[in-house]
């Protein structure tokens, strides 16, 4: 059993609906559309994320999460609404003032920068860099003693990360785990007070993701909000203080893990209840998974077991871990 | 064995000659933009092009001296480099490079047409019946040697020819120096990160199109630069001497030094026009073929050296091939 995020004691008496007011929110989330020609692909009336916990973003493929963390990043702008992140307004920010601001993303797919050595892709994350300013650059004296401090940090976070052997690789070398570790490391090198992961663990061996699993549940230790999307519903249950479900890019569960994992609305999102289509969704691993990898079951808490076990009851007996692991390696 | 001290001779004369650096000065530009950045500059000529006529309007027509009509020419390079980033930074590469060599071309279309010859000398530039006096008064009043040929073992220079290779390798040599000190510096290495993959680099709170402009300006610079040396060097300029192979002269150069390596563009230079001029003499000498045909002969020989060196060695002659294959 994990020490509990330093957040997820205020959520104990937050009443799990959508768009349920938090004590001390982190990032805002107020009428944010975005649409795709006709198709809406979020559209989210009111959210508010914890801040100094986990909590995890959820939904069949094809929700808007992804859409929905570029929205909250400034790598797409919404046709209408906006967010507040800690503060600041959100609506038409660039990306790299809202990274600025202290929300920092990783991509679902890894961005190792694969021409860099990882100790250049570690220092790339410093923010306010002297050196990086076009008069300065060419005076090393200028710049040469922050660089020193940058790389220390740099070595620091690789340390613990276990990647410090390989700190002269160029990045282009590691293994698909080794890069989501790098861009996770490279991610804390700008100090943030939000990390936005969208799909940390997708590709990842087992034994990889526990140890990116770990690192995670440290962050809300180091005072950072964690936002994740994740598709495997052992790791959701394991890790999260909250979770956020979407489908056809509307909130439409939210609460701590245990409660959303017996939610009858959640559990027809995934299935496809009511549609007539069950092909519409791609049912994803529920409680399937968990017989599969121990290692996560073991670190999970007893209600999560209990949760994730009534989800797998609720979804179909046919064949659905097979179809499952299938959904599990596609894009969201 | 004459022929073949002839040929050498031949080549290493064009290989320390001001066009080698001229070019040289172009493909460090152009390395800046594609070799460290990733931004496709197919208009490096139409940099060199108003470089070159910047400085010399504005010494000849306006008779100003020689600094302002440099300044001139790093002004209007700049102006274009605004011109092209602001609309096309922001979007994918390929729009860059179409609007860079739509540009050059234009650029030359408009400095040759009727309207403009009282400023640009039209078709024959300048100097020009229409056109002022010239450009090069300043210039060869700085230059220190004595008019005569200077022999220096089995090469010889006129003493303009002379100031100018002296003048165009210092300069290179500057840049050079530049480009090294801005590579390994945190601001290089956030050129490098736009290079890899631009939204990683955004994701981490760097500001990716001001950091494009800032190259794409530095390396335009440079071309205006090498503009400026060409029209210094021969004394005259015309607009049909900034066609689109020059800026492929240049990527061939660099590709063939090595894209983002400091000295790739410097070596690539002297090999290019060793290559150029020692193909050329040599087919001169065995008799071969009508004189008309070498010029495309020589280029032809280049072209397929740069086949085989993409097929042997596709980093260049400076480049590392373990980084070239990681291309992910």
């Amino acid at each position: 059993m994990r020490e509990p995020s330093p957040g997820a004691a205020a959520l104990a008496d937050v009443e799990p609906v959508p768009g349920v007011a938090k004590p001390d929110p982190i990032l805002i989330v107020d009428h944010v559309r975005r649409t795709f020609g006709g198709l809406v692909a979020v559209d989210v009336e009111h959210l508010e994320l914890p801040r100094g916990a986990i909590t995890s973003l959820i939904g069949p493929n094809g929700a808007g999460k992804t859409t929905f963390f570029n929205l909250m990043t400034g790598f797409d702008v919404a046709d209408e609404g906006a967010g507040t992140f800690d503060g600041h307004e959100l609506r038409k920010i660039p990306a790299h003032k809202v990274s600025n601001y202290g929300m920092v993303r990783t991509f679902q797919l890894t961005k190792a920068l694969t021409r860099l050595t990882v100790m250049e892709n570690m220092k790339l994350g410093a923010r306010e860099q002297r050196g990086e300013r076009l008069l300065l650059a060419p005076w090393a004296p200028l710049w040469q003693e922050q660089e020193q401090e940058i790389e220390a940090r740099a070595e620091e976070l690789l340390v613990r990360f276990k990647m410090d052997h390989m700190r002269d690789e160029m990045a282009g070398t590691l293994s698909g785990g080794q890069r989501k570790l790098l861009e996770m490391a490279r991610a804390l090198m700008v100090e943030p007070i939000m990390v936005m992961l969208d799909e940390p663990m997708a590709g990842v061996n087992p034994a990889l993701t526990q140890s990116l699993l770990e690192h995670v549940k440290d962050l809300p230790h180091m005072g950072m909000s964690v936002l994740f999307v994740e598709h495997d519903m052992d790791v959701v249950m394991d890790i999260s203080d909250w979770v956020v479900v979407m489908a056809e890019g509307r909130i439409i569960a939210e609460g701590p893990p245990e409660v959303v994992a017996r939610n009858e609305e959640v559990i027809d999102a995934y299935i496809g209840k009511g549609h007539g289509d069950e092909s519409r969704f791609t049912p994803v691993p529920l409680g399937a998974a968990a017989v599969a990898d121990t290692a996560v079951r073991e670190e999970a808490p007893p209600e999560s077991d209990e949760g994730a076990g009534e989800l797998a009851s609720g979804g179909p007996d046919d064949g659905s871990g097979g179809a499952a692991s299938d959904a599990q390696e596609g894009p969201s | 064995m004459d022929a073949i001290t002839a040929i050498l001779v031949s080549g290493i004369n064009s290989a320390i000659g001001p066009t080698a650096a001229i070019y040289a000065l172009a493909a460090l530009g152009l390395n800046v933009h594609y070799g460290y950045t990733g931004l496709l500059n197919f208009g490096q000529v139409g940099f060199m092009l108003l470089g070159a006529y910047g400085m010399a309007i504005t010494v000849s027509i306006y008779e100003q001296p020689l600094w302002v009509g440099v300044l001139a020419g790093f002004a209007a390079s700049i102006a274009l480099a605004l011109a092209l980033g602001a609309p096309t930074l922001r979007l994918r590469a390929d729009y860059l490079a179409i609007s860079t060599i739509a540009a050059a071309e234009i650029l030359r279309f408009v400095f040759r047409s009727a309207p403009a010859t009282p400023f640009t000398g039209g078709p024959f530039g300048i100097p020009s019946q229409v056109g002022g006096s010239g450009f090069t008064g300043t210039w060869n009043a700085l230059n220190p040697f004595p008019p005569g040929r200077y022999n220096l073992g089995f090469l010889s220079f006129t003493h303009t020819r002379l100031w100018t290779t002296l003048v165009g390798w210092a300069l290179v040599l500057l840049v050079v120096a530049l480009v090294w000190a801005l590579m390994r510096s945190p601001w290089g290495r956030v050129l490098k990160s736009i290079r890899e993959d631009e939204d990683a680099a955004r994701a981490l709170g760097k500001n990716v199109f001001a950091y494009k402009m800032q190259a794409l300006i530095l390396g335009g610079m440079l071309g205006g630069l090498s503009g400026m040396l060409l029209a210094l060097g021969q004394a005259a300029i015309a607009p049909d001497q900034f066609l689109p192979q020059v800026t492929f002269f240049a990527y061939t150069i660099l590709i063939m030094g090595g894209a983002a390596t400091v000295w790739g563009p410097v070596v690539g230079a002297a090999l290019f026009w060793f290559l150029l001029s020692s193909v050329e003499r040599g087919l001169i000498i065995t008799d071969m073929m009508p004189s008309g045909t070498i010029g495309p002969t020589r280029l032809a020989f280049v072209g397929l050296l740069l086949v085989l060196l993409m097929a042997f060695r596709p980093q260049g002659l400076l480049g590392n091939k373990q980084e070239m294959m990681l291309d992910a």
